[in-house]
């Protein structure tokens, strides 16, 4: 017995220990409904511990996709279906379950252990006691029926275990209509070395799939149509990996050579993975000692005429602080990529935050300006980074690229660029153009205030660089003070000339003048849009800017501000931006701030929208 | 005459316009003299040759050389030279460092760079003493040394330098002196011509703050019965007239007359020999003991080992073999796309 209800947008989210295969049946979803044409927003949440004890609630891992037949900028505020695998999972993510949602149950990780390990009382069981009676729930024995399909295949018990994935993901499938044919080529391509994993994989996700319709409980179907995105070609991109090509593109546009110094660390890791995969364009990745020798490993490698790149999250971005002076001093490009998680200290490493934002800004001894952009989604990785890149060799400077856990771990569907169409990045390397007797000068600037790129190799160019203050033009060491302070206003003068080559802020939605505008960088985009777009729906006077240049500023943000009555700037953080506005330009931005490790939901923001306008 | 012989630069364009500026009588001068003096006869051109360095009074060397050149941070010169050769093979390559620099706040890059062996040359300017801020114990100060940070004596047990850089399986491992100019050149050839990373210890003096530390291996007076040279192929004899050697009991070094021995039962130095150049670093004995062995200089040990650059340069070029040359818009479609119309 089915029926089929169509739905305009599902929000649904996996859990499981984090042995379960969670986060590959949330993609595998994820780019079966992208394929189908839906726009997807995804939100994989990670345990801290890589095996936490299996069946506990550190041990919880999740993966929240938001997919629908409507444009969508976030992962969703709530869910409308829960799939847990075990008892841990529906105690940690049940309050993430709209009233009267649906909950597909695991029934075999409800055992007496499961039960003590997800911290039950004694006797207690959720699935018995009727503390579930305002949700949808569908029980199945997953544990169990997986055994049976996989019985006499050979495989052990800890290989059948694991396949139970599969047969939810097939249930998944079949609820919602969709092909298995993306998930079979995905099995056949992961397995290509050990075929009995083929086979089985296939039977499970099959199995389940043929549950929904044998099963003699009355089940509902639904529908979920296609987006009517922008016509083109897509493809599905979490932010690290747009990152990792973003670095290729620019390098490859640049005719450099990529060099990327980094040392393991949550969440940047997959950036060095992905770039390590790509040596066929090149790319030179060097997994260093430590994070000090990955940065400076970069340095050396602009020295001698690479685009050099790290990267890293917050606690490794503080060890490489010294060294971002250097390049500073020696003015050479260099790209330092942090992927934000929540801090201080190790602090949260599989959790986002928006708190770095002051550390890229100021956070080096001395007067140490560098420029700073930070990406808003997944796919703007890819053109930040660039960007990023654009500026490092165009500029001679390093340059921070901020990115955080919320977007580097999500994906999202992408209308990817042509390589002919990605803007042209421009490279002169100095050669040696000197008259008899003339000394060659290493910090001579053009009209830029950029030096000239002189590499090893060209002749009559030598010339020595360093950190200790220099004069100008020549680059001697120089204790003058009058120098001192003429250089450390050139330092700061070099970047704000940088708003010269940049695009003017945008208005990202409502009109350029009105009652409210909300402020936002980096990965509360989404959320804002989402949030502003409901509001304007309801003829609020807001509108919404996003940051993404941070320092500098884009020159036209004072004469935006100029134009509204209030100014809200939610982050993730505990008010970072915020300062920088009200530093520059002396107006009353008020904040709204989350510290939880969690991206904002479009309704948190939506409601601090209300009260401010309520309140006027 | 070959082109390369009338492009040959002398020591003197070597020279920079900055004025050298360590303390009169500092054993940093006769380095840079023996350094611009052998670079000219290595075949290399100028535009191709890089030194780099980390920060103490020895760090100051690249302002001194008319090449390329980079005075960095602290410990970080070996770091950097890496990014630098990984992409740039071509060059030639110079780390210029201290005990400071290189062993305390460095050790760690300095542990990687050996192991990973790239083709650079390390100069090792050891004096035992921070210089630059003025006369603070090092890691290799002995203990007991008495200097403004420890009036009561350094509690700190000294390391052996090289006994280090074999434990890292360095591939070239080498001692030299500030004040024997022919054996200072002879080693940075050898340094230079070892492919791979050659670390090469220079016993160097700071006559300010810790003047004399090495004077028993350097001062005619002492140096012959302290001092054991040693050379490829050759017995382990040292002593005013060579009258003294080294012989191998077991793995236990033991001081003998020559005169009461075969030639052929002395210790005959092989470079190659990874085993016995790790013993030989570990004659560190205290001179002033009277049976103490003496210190050794010369090159150690000597290993060819395939270099990172170029191990590195051939994984690129096998990915291009295999996979073709990266094409953008390939990695930017990816593998899975779809069309909406
Ligand atoms: S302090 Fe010592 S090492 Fe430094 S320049 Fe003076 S003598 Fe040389």
């Amino acid at each position: 017995m089915e029926k089929t209800e169509t739905k305009q947008n599902v929000v649904i989210l996996f859990a499981g220990d984090s042995g379960d295969g969670i986060q590959l049946i949330g993609a595998q979803f994820t780019n079966t409904n992208a394929l189908f044409g839906n726009d997807v927003s995804t939100f994989p949440n990670f345990p801290a511990e890589i095996r936490a004890p299996q069946g506990t609630i550190p041990g919880v891992s999740g993966f929240q996709l938001h997919f629908g037949s409507v444009a969508l900028f976030t992962p969703g505020d709530i869910c409308d279906v829960l799939v847990v695998m075990n008892a841990a999972a529906l105690k940690t993510d049940l309050k993430n379950l709209k009233k009267g949602g649906t909950i597909i149950v695991n029934t075999g990780g409800f055992g007496p252990q499961n039960l003590k390990l997800a911290n039950y009382p004694v006797e207690v069981n959720p699935l018995l006691d009727h503390s579930l009676d305002q949700y949808r729930v569908i029980e199945i024995d997953v544990t169990k029926l997986t055994k049976k399909a996989l019985e006499g295949s050979g495989l052990g018990t800890k290989e059948i275990d694991r396949s139970k994935n599969m047969f939810v993901l097939g249930f998944i499938y079949w609820m919602y209509n969709r092909s298995l044919a993306n998930t079979i080529d995905f099995i056949e391509r992961k397995f290509r070395t050990q075929p009995e994993f083929i086979e089985s994989n296939i039977k499970i996700l099959k199995a389940g799939y043929n549950y929904g319709d044998i099963t003699e409980t009355p089940m509902t179907r639904y529908e979920v149509k296609a987006a009517p995105m922008p016509k083109g070609t897509y493809r599905s991109i979490t932010g690290n990996h747009a990152t990792a090509m973003g670095l290729i593109s620019a390098a490859n546009k640049a005719g450099l050579t990529l060099f990327y110094g980094s040392y393991p660390i949550t969440p940047a890791s997959d950036i060095l993975h992905e770039l390590a995969k790509h040596k066929n364009f090149g790319v030179k990745t060097f997994q260093a000692e430590d994070e000090i020798a990955a940065v400076t490993s970069a340095i050396g490698a602009a020295f001698g005429g690479s685009l050099g790149v790290t990267a890293s999250s917050g606690p490794g971005i503080a060890l490489k602080t010294e060294a971002i002076g250097l390049a500073l001093m020696l003015e050479l490009p260099l790209v330092i990529c942090n992927v934000q998680r929540g801090g201080p200290s190790t602090g949260l490493p599989t959790k986002t935050e928006q708190a770095d934002l002051l550390q890229a800004v100021y956070g080096r001894n001395g007067e140490a300006p560098v420029p700073v952009i930070a990406a808003y989604s997944p796919s703007d990785c890819f053109y930040t980074v660039y960007e990023a890149c654009r500026i490092a060799i165009e500029h001679m400077t390093p340059v921070f690229f901020l990115s955080d856990g919320f977007i580097a771990n999500g994906s999202e569907p992408w209308q990817f660029p042509h390589a002919e169409n990605l803007e042209k990045i421009n490279v002169k390397y100095a050669h040696n153009e000197l008259k008899e007797g003339e000394k060659f000068l290493p910090y001579k600037r053009n009209e830029k205030m950029t030096r000239p790129w002189a590499i090893p190799g060209t002749k009559g160019l030598e010339h020595r660089i360093g950190g200790l203050e220099k004069e100008n033009e020549t680059g001697n060491i120089s204790y003058d003070p009058d120098n001192h302070e003429f250089m450390v206003k050139l330092r700061a003068a070099r970047v704000e000339k940088i708003a010269d080559f940049i695009p003017l802020q945008t208005i990202d939605q409502g009109k350029d003048k009105g009652k409210l505008l909300v402020i936002g960088w980096g990965s509360t985009y989404g959320a804002i849009k989402t949030a502003v777009r409901e509001a304007l729906a309801e003829e609020v006077e807001v509108s919404h800017i996003h940051i993404k240049y941070l320092n500098p500023l884009p020159k036209n943000i004072g004469a935006i501000l100029e134009n509204f009555e209030q100014i809200l700037i939610p982050e993730m953080n505990n008010g970072q931006l915020i300062k920088i506005i009200r530093e520059k330009f002396l107006v009353d931005a008020k904040g709204l701030n989350k510290i939880k490790g969690m991206p904002f939901t479009a309704g948190e923001i939506k409601r601090k929208i209300s009260d401010i306008i309520n309140v006027k | 005459m070959s082109s390369v012989e009338m492009d040959k630069m002398t020591a003197k364009e070597l020279v920079t316009d900055q004025e050298v500026r360590w303390c009169p009588g500092c054993g940093d001068y006769s380095i840079l003299k023996q350094v611009q003096t052998v670079i000219p006869e290595l075949g290399l051109k100028r535009e191709n040759i890089v030194f780099i360095s980390g920060i103490g009074c020895s760090s100051r060397f690249p302002y001194y050389m008319e090449t390329f050149g980079m005075h960095s941070i602290h410990g970080r010169a070996t770091a950097i030279a890496s990014g630098l050769k990984a992409t740039r093979p071509d060059l030639s390559v110079w780390i210029v460092t201290g005990d400071g620099d290189s062993l305390s706040i460095g050790g760690n890059h300095l542990i990687h760079l050996l192991r990973r062996n790239f083709d650079v040359n390390i100069l090792l300017f050891n004096n035992e003493i921070y210089g630059l801020t003025k006369g603070q114990y090092s890691p290799t100060s002995p203990e007991g040394l008495v200097t403004k940070s420890t009036p009561a004596g350094s509690l700190d047990h000294p390391f052996n330098p090289l006994a280090l850089c074999m434990g890292a399986d360095a591939t070239f491992v080498a001692r030299t002196m500030d004040r024997d100019p022919i054996h200072l050149r002879e080693l940075l050839k050898r340094a230079h011509a070892h492919k791979g990373t050659s670390l090469l210890e220079i016993y160097q003096n700071c006559n300010v703050f810790n003047d004399g530390a090495f004077e028993v291996f350097t001062e005619k007076a002492t140096k012959k019965v302290n001092t054991l040279f040693v050379a490829h192929d050759k017995p382990l004899v040292f002593g005013q007239n060579l009258e003294k050697g080294i012989i191998l009991d077991g793995w236990t070094p033991r001081l003998v007359n020559v005169a009461d021995h075969s030639i052929n039962d002395l210790w005959i130095h092989d470079e190659k020999d990874r085993l016995k150049a790790s013993i030989l670093v570990r004659f560190f004995d205290d001179s002033k003991h009277t049976d103490a062995l003496p210190r050794p200089f010369g090159v150690f040990y000597q290993e060819n080992r395939n270099t990172y650059e170029d191990q590195m340069s051939a994984q690129v070029a096998e990915a291009i073999k295999s996979k073709g040359k990266g094409n953008l818009d390939e990695l930017l479609s990816g593998r899975s796309t779809w069309k909406i119309s």
